[in-house]
């Protein structure tokens, strides 16, 4: 789960770090209100979750109040790359004097830990990845012993951070290892980390990723379960316990296991359809699970057939049988429904589909076949 | 010949119990042909499940019927403690099969590993298991779709895995082993290892590799393909239409160096000499190529 800049900043501040002072807004009189309380100039930043915000017009100066109200109702409603803005979080505006980057995150190839601290931090961190590496200072962390105050302390020098700023510097790496390794994150990252011309050395941004599977341990992750930025279809399927992505073809496509969801949405295109969706009933789905995927999918308009793709491991295929004869009777469904079924106990599953005698069912022994009744039957020509 | 599993293999089931998704799976597995010895329960030590011996650790399990692996289907937060208790119980082989595993255990139980018992080889967490077909299964593969035969099979995918095992077995190209190896942020096994394990495995003539958008786990068994491989490799990327997911932050690219994307691991694999497949079906035709091809 990727958390807002505001939310991630509140992370940043129960494990210890300096931020900004800031409010969050969510029209332009609550926007100057904020700015009323922290005193300007203040700093506007669009509170979406993709990156690029700033060359997107999405983070503005504001010197006053006639600013801020021009500055604000400019960005509330803007789209970066497909992402509205709603919300904005207005801070007090900081004097940069120098700018770098810190980041936590799994190093998956050396399977451990991996901190990356620069003295070069800002917009084009990736770029000055690939253009000087040896100027972004990488170490490995040992997940037994973690990381300690000596090992930020050889990495500020290693990283020939500035003198007036290793101190701050290295103390916020250690609370930031600890933002990562107690809270559970899988990415906490700070661009950038800066230098303020009165000596403070403050995380200007936070981009922090939760890992969902440790959410059983932390409790106060449920205020963060946001689902202003999913569509219709995502919330309901959200709301069901389902992997859904809303894509915007006429295929409406279900399977077990992400992977095979996104291998039948590469076979539907490759045989000249469109995937409406991805989604993934997951391992070990029961019938109530498939009836709401199928309920999922009648809710998009745009749908004309949908395309059952299981492989059942975890999964039983009876399940999935009675699943589907569930739904057909509880949903409404337009859609014709295509189904290829195997794997475990798959003959029991289709015997219970034969047994339906529904019309609008049609069985298909395999992927590639199913796939192509499937694009046929929503109306395009497939090959 | 096959890898990591065979006929000579005595599984212990960890968290056995007669309601469990293990005990089912575990049942399949015995009926396929595996040595299915043993299973653990704290509060059920001395019972018999199913014809299956329970014990409270898997140390006893260990030192009363010879258990050499283990399969592991325990709640998420039990995962990590259940890896390690096999393993400081000498196990060689731990299929943990787990999902929603918080990536700190896994990498807290993988260093664990590395440190202190290198001699126990872990699959997964999040992984359908493995199969050597004709010998042994130990995981939640429906055996049925297997054939022995020539081929090595390894993949990220779950049920991509499956879909393969059974186009190949369709296509009347048998499986030496198949290896599940799981998406998780930290597997046990990699890639590379069943790479590795194939090419030194003299009844694996040619391998199928299924891997996945995202990480840059695909161009590094790329790099191991070109460097270390005479053996035939096809190659299947999963994820080919998928829109590019949401960024947050730079240093997941920063640290593998890759966009994730499959167009560059299908080219990384091409270059390394793999023959790349669009979807399981031709992978399967272009392996029976190549089997076809080895005489």
């Amino acid at each position: 789960m990727d958390l807002y800049e505001y939310q991630g900043k509140a992370t940043f501040a129960r494990f210890g770090m300096p931020v900004p002072q800031g409010e969050v807004a969510d029209s332009v009189e609550a926007a100057v209100a904020a700015a009323g309380r922290l005193g300007y100039p203040v700093v506007v930043k669009a509170q979406v979750l993709t990156g690029g915000r700033g060359k997107a017009g999405g983070v503005r100066l504001a010197a006053g109040e006639a600013e801020l109200t021009e500055v604000a109702g400019a960005i509330l409603g803007l789209d970066i790359k497909g992402h509205v803005v709603h919300r904005l979080w207005i801070e007090q505006a900081s004097a940069i004097a120098r700018e770098y980057y810190a980041s936590f995150t799994l190093d998956r190839t050396a399977k451990d830990h991996l901190c990356m601290l620069s003295a070069r931090g800002g917009m084009e961190i990736e770029e000055l990845a690939e253009t000087d590496p040896a100027a972004i200072v990488r170490r490995h962390v040992d997940p037994l012993t973690g990381f300690t105050a000596a090992d930020a302390a050889a990495m500020v020098a290693e990283a020939g951070i500035d003198e007036a700023a290793r101190d701050g510097v290295a103390s916020i790496l250690v609370d930031l290892w600890r933002c990562y390794d107690e809270g559970d994150a899988d990415l906490v990252e700070i661009n950038p980390l800066i230098l303020t011309d009165g000596g403070r050395v403050v995380a200007l941004d936070a981009k922090v990723t939760l890992d969902d599977s440790a959410a059983f341990r932390h409790p106060e992750w449920a205020d963060y379960a946001n689902l202003e930025a999913l569509d219709h279809r995502e919330r309901l399927a959200r709301e069901k316990g389902l992997q859904y992505v809303g894509l915007d073809g006429t295929v409406g496509v279900i399977a077990n296991g992400a992977g095979l969801a996104m291998s039948t949405c590469d076979v539907v295109q490759q045989v000249g359809g469109s995937p409406a969706n991805f989604l993934d009933i997951g391992g070990g789905a029961s019938a109530e699970v498939m009836a709401n995927a199928l309920q999922v999918i009648a809710t998009d308009e745009r749908v004309r057939s949908i395309f059952v793709n299981v492989f059942g491991g975890i999964t039983r295929g009876e399940e999935v049988g009675k699943g589907i004869a569930q739904a057909l009777q509880e949903v409404h469904l337009d859609a014709p429904i295509v189904v290829r079924l195997d794997g475990t106990n798959a003959e029991e599953g289709r015997a219970i589909l034969e047994g339906l005698g529904s019309a609008r069912l049609e069985q298909r022994p395999t992927m590639l076949e199913a796939a192509r009744r499937a694009v046929e039957l929503a109306g395009e020509a497939a090959r | 010949m096959s890898i990591f599993l065979d006929e000579t293999t005595r599984v212990v089931v960890q968290g056995l119990s007669p309601t469990g998704q293990g005990l089912y799976h575990a049942l399949r597995n015995r009926d396929y042909g595996t040595q299915v010895v043993a299973g653990t329960n704290p509060r059920r030590g001395g019972e018999t499940i199913e014809g299956i011996p329970v014990f409270a650790t898997v140390a006893e399990a260990v030192a009363e019927t010879g258990a050499t692996a283990s399969f592991i289907s325990v709640p998420p937060a039990a995962a990590a403690g259940a890896i390690l208790e096999a393993a400081e119980a000498g196990v060689a082989l731990v299929v943990c099969i787990t999902e929603f595993v918080p990536a700190k255990d896994e990498a807290r139980a993988f260093a664990r590993l590395r440190r202190d018992f290198p001699g126990t080889r872990l699959l997964g967490p999040n992984c359908p298991g493995l199969i050597s077909p004709g010998k042994a299964n130990i995981g939640i593969t429906a055996a049925d779709i297997a054939s022995p035969g020539p081929v090595g099979l390894v993949s990220r995918s779950g049920t991509v895995f499956y879909q393969a095992i059974y186009e190949l077995t369709q296509k009347g190209v048998g499986q030496t082993t198949g290896v599940g190896i799981g998406g998780d942020p930290v597997p046990g096994t990699t890639f590379i290892d069943c790479l590795a394990a194939f090419q030194a495995d003299d009844a694996t003539r040619a391998v199928l590799m299924i891997g996945e958008i995202g990480g840059a786990e695909e161009e590094r068994a790329a790099e191991f393909i070109a460097s270390e491989m005479d053996k035939p490799v096809v190659a299947y990327i999963v994820g080919v239409t998928a829109p590019p997911g949401r960024k947050m932050g730079h240093a997941g690219a920063i640290v593998s160096g890759s966009k994730g994307t499959a167009a560059a691991k299908m080219a990384a694999l091409e270059a390394a000499g793999a023959q790349v497949a669009r979807n399981p079906s031709e992978a399967a035709d272009l392996m029976a190529g190549v089997v076809a091809g080895l005489g």
